[in-house]
């Protein structure tokens, strides 16, 4: 009696699987029309782009990077979405990310109403149809935005704003100022000369920090013909890759959590690296002997956009949100919060430190356009050659696993 | 008995052997590498990458050197201390030592995780304690995701270990030493051979929380990486499911080989 039983539960159980296995087989729901021809060749999903605004929903969850949207939990004088919460009834729920795949990733799940996307997540955000066109007639605050960053590659497609722009910057050298003499100008202290702090540098651990290689070889060895970090054919990306590797000798450790940076820093575990002008900001803020430094190399940076989901469930808070985060008030808190320079300029009036938005440049489009923002690399060599074919987003994130070892 | 047998089997069925077929499935698919979405067109591209590919034979040896090495540190460490509980300590005593053993486990493993962070790092405890005598604290590497590793999992091998020799009678050990067995003697040819089973039983459990573990190794590990990583970044960062789900299927293979070789042993009967 009892095999019999267990004979019957065990065949019930293998039609289960099976079905499942089936059900997965052939589902075929997946209706993008995208192909991986990137920027100038896909076409967007059809995504509808709200009409007008309803009745706020009374919450909206929101997906952001560390440092952009500050309820007064990590320093009580540091909260923009308190006031936010008061003035338009929606309860903030704030989910912090620290690489831009993660921020794909999660916004894939449809449970986050809006994102701060950088550049190297915005376009694969809109391939993949997970973020919505953005009606900006219904953004009081959008009219205020630098011109400079309306309309561009990593933000619209086809003159159809996906976002707001919120915010720019460089990605920093940061370094112990009690161990580092002299203070370094430039990123061979973390290249070519790392073997001076060996086991006591660290890097940002992302397939998109290969950019910072390509750039340091465009500048120090131009032979390679490197002319954009983010277009590197086959040759280019194994020239960067080999420099990623004698630098891993001398790295104590990678870090994608800024927290852990800002620990590792304060232990004397690491000592130079690549960094955010936040993470420099809190480090200092706990006594740790940090200066952030832009190497003589430029740097590569962000340019980074709010969005709001496909599948929002909130999307009257969501928008609600957008038009607060570009408020030339909240600007300026995150700007000078954060480090970078507002999108939306009126903030440099607001700012605490006057000459604020004249040291980040906020207003300089020429400065703007020489940082090398974070953007998906692609087949199609961005840099507009032809006769190769570029490294893709699957190949640095393959190199990136190499480089690790 | 069929119905309350019913749903634990079920889910077995469903939630446990469905998700590695699922798992199994999703290893043959492939993935956009713009947009990152699943392409469910069927290929053997991700096995191709995962044996062809260098990189990935590196992590898995090291993964399987780390695992071997943190089960031998385990079971040096557990035997004498389980054979101390079972044999040597009194009643009382016995029970406070299962209880000590018992401890850690009721607190987070990140907290204990972070705690070896700030141990070892720069100027920390082991550092400081490595001082007098002219070392210095490993540093974060391998090394030192072996230490934690170890220090984390010696509960699962103390306790099977110490119920093996709870069963070993005493009558065993006397009638060795009647025979003129000396006390080395007696723990190599006596206690050894019958607590075997016992000892790979535990080996189960240090061995396969090894080879999964990805968070330690991110803790403590510094620039390492282990196979657990590698999933880990191609499914919560590189959002590449597919080809994370053929790295997930290596450990799954190596324990279901593992523990074939265990069953010949008997040791599945001490579990």
């Amino acid at each position: 009696m009892r095999t019999t039983t267990t004979q019957r539960l065990t065949a019930a159980a293998g039609a289960c699987l099976l079905a499942l296995v089936a059900g997965c087989g052939t589902s075929s729901d997946d209706e993008t029309t995208t192909d991986a021809d990137g920027a100038a060749a896909f076409t967007p999903p059809d995504v509808p782009l709200q009409k007008s605004l309803g009745e706020p929903e009374g919450r909206v969850s929101i997906l952001a990077w560390p440092g952009y949207a500050e309820d007064g939990s990590t320093d009580k004088s540091v909260d923009w979405v308190t006031p936010f919460e008061e003035q338009s009834g929606c309860q903030a729920d704030v989910k912090y990310f620290g690489t831009s795949d993660e921020a794909v990733k999660l916004m894939g799940t449809g449970e986050y109403d809006v994102v701060s996307a950088s550049g190297d997540a915005s376009l694969r955000l809109i391939a993949s149809g997970d973020a919505a066109p953005v009606n900006t007639d219904l953004l009081e605050n959008y009219g205020d935005i630098e011109s400079f960053l309306k309309d561009r590659a990593w933000n619209s497609v086809e003159d159809q704003m996906y976002g707001v722009p919120h915010g720019w910057g460089a990605n920093l050298l940061m370094y112990n100022t009690d161990v580092v003499k002299p203070a370094p100008t430039s990123w061979s202290a973390v290249f070519d000369d790392a073997s001076v702090y060996a086991g006591k540098v660290t890097a940002y651990d992302s397939p998109i920090y290969i950019a910072d290689a390509a750039l340091y070889l465009m500048k120090h060895r131009p032979e390679l013909g490197i002319e954009d970090p983010y277009a590197l054919d086959e040759d280019q990306l194994a020239a960067a890759v080999d420099l990623l590797k004698k630098q891993n000798e001398h790295v104590s450790e990678y870090w994608s959590d800024y927290l852990k940076e800002v620990q590792a820093f304060s232990t004397g575990d690491s000592v130079i690296g690549t960094t955010w002008e936040v993470i420099a900001q809190v480090a200092q803020g706990e006594d740790v002997p940090v200066e952030a430094v832009l190497p003589e190399e430029g740097s590569t940076g962000w340019s980074d956009t709010w969005m709001i989901g496909a599948d929002a469930a909130n999307p009257n808070c969501g928008y609600a949100w957008m038009d607060y985060i570009t408020s030339p008030k909240a600007q300026a808190a995150v700007a000078e919060y954060f480090g970078e320079a507002p999108a939306n300029t009126r903030a440099c009036e607001l700012t605490s430190d006057a000459k604020f938005c004249d040291a980040y440049h906020a207003t300089d489009a020429d400065y703007a356009d020489q940082i090398h923002y974070w953007t998906t690399p692609i087949e199609q060599c961005l840099d507009g050659r032809s006769d190769v074919r570029c490294t893709d987003y699957g190949d640095w994130t393959q190199a990136w696993t190499e480089v690790k070892g | 008995m069929g119905l309350l047998l019913a749903p634990p089997m079920l889910w077995l069925g469903v939630a446990y052997l469905g998700a590695l077929a699922a798992l199994f499935v999703t290893s043959l698919w492939g993935q956009n590498s713009f947009t990152g979405q699943i392409e469910r067109v069927w290929t053997l591209d991700n096995f191709r990458d995962l044996f062809s590919i260098e990189v990935y034979r590196t992590i898995t040896f090291r993964t399987l050197g780390i695992a071997a090495l943190v089960t031998v540190v385990d079971a040096v460490l557990a035997f004498p201390i389980a054979l101390y509980m079972a044999k040597v300590a009194s009643p009382r005593l016995r029970r406070l030592l299962v209880i000590a053993v018992l401890m850690p486990l009721w607190a987070s493993y990140l907290v204990k995780a972070y705690a070896w962070r700030g141990m070892l790092s720069e100027g920390g405890l082991i550092a400081w304690l490595a001082a007098p005598f002219g070392l210095d604290s490993p540093g974060y590497g391998l090394a030192a995701t072996t230490l934690v590793l170890a220090y984390l999992w010696l509960p699962y091998m103390i306790l099977p270990i110490y119920a093996g020799l709870e069963r070993l009678p005493d009558s065993l050990f006397e009638a060795s030493a009647d025979l003129g067995g000396r006390a080395a003697t007696t723990l190599r040819r006596v206690v050894l051979p019958m607590v075997f089973p016992a000892v790979v039983a535990g080996s189960v459990f240090t061995f396969s929380l090894s080879m999964g573990d990805y968070i330690a190794v991110r803790i403590v590990g510094g620039t390492g990486q282990l196979l657990g990583n590698v999933v880990y970044d191609n499914a919560g960062a590189a959002n590449n499911l597919p080809f994370a789900a053929a790295v997930a299927t290596v450990p799954v293979v190596v324990m279901l080989a593992y523990l074939a070789a265990v069953r010949r042993t008997g040791a599945l009967e001490n579990l």
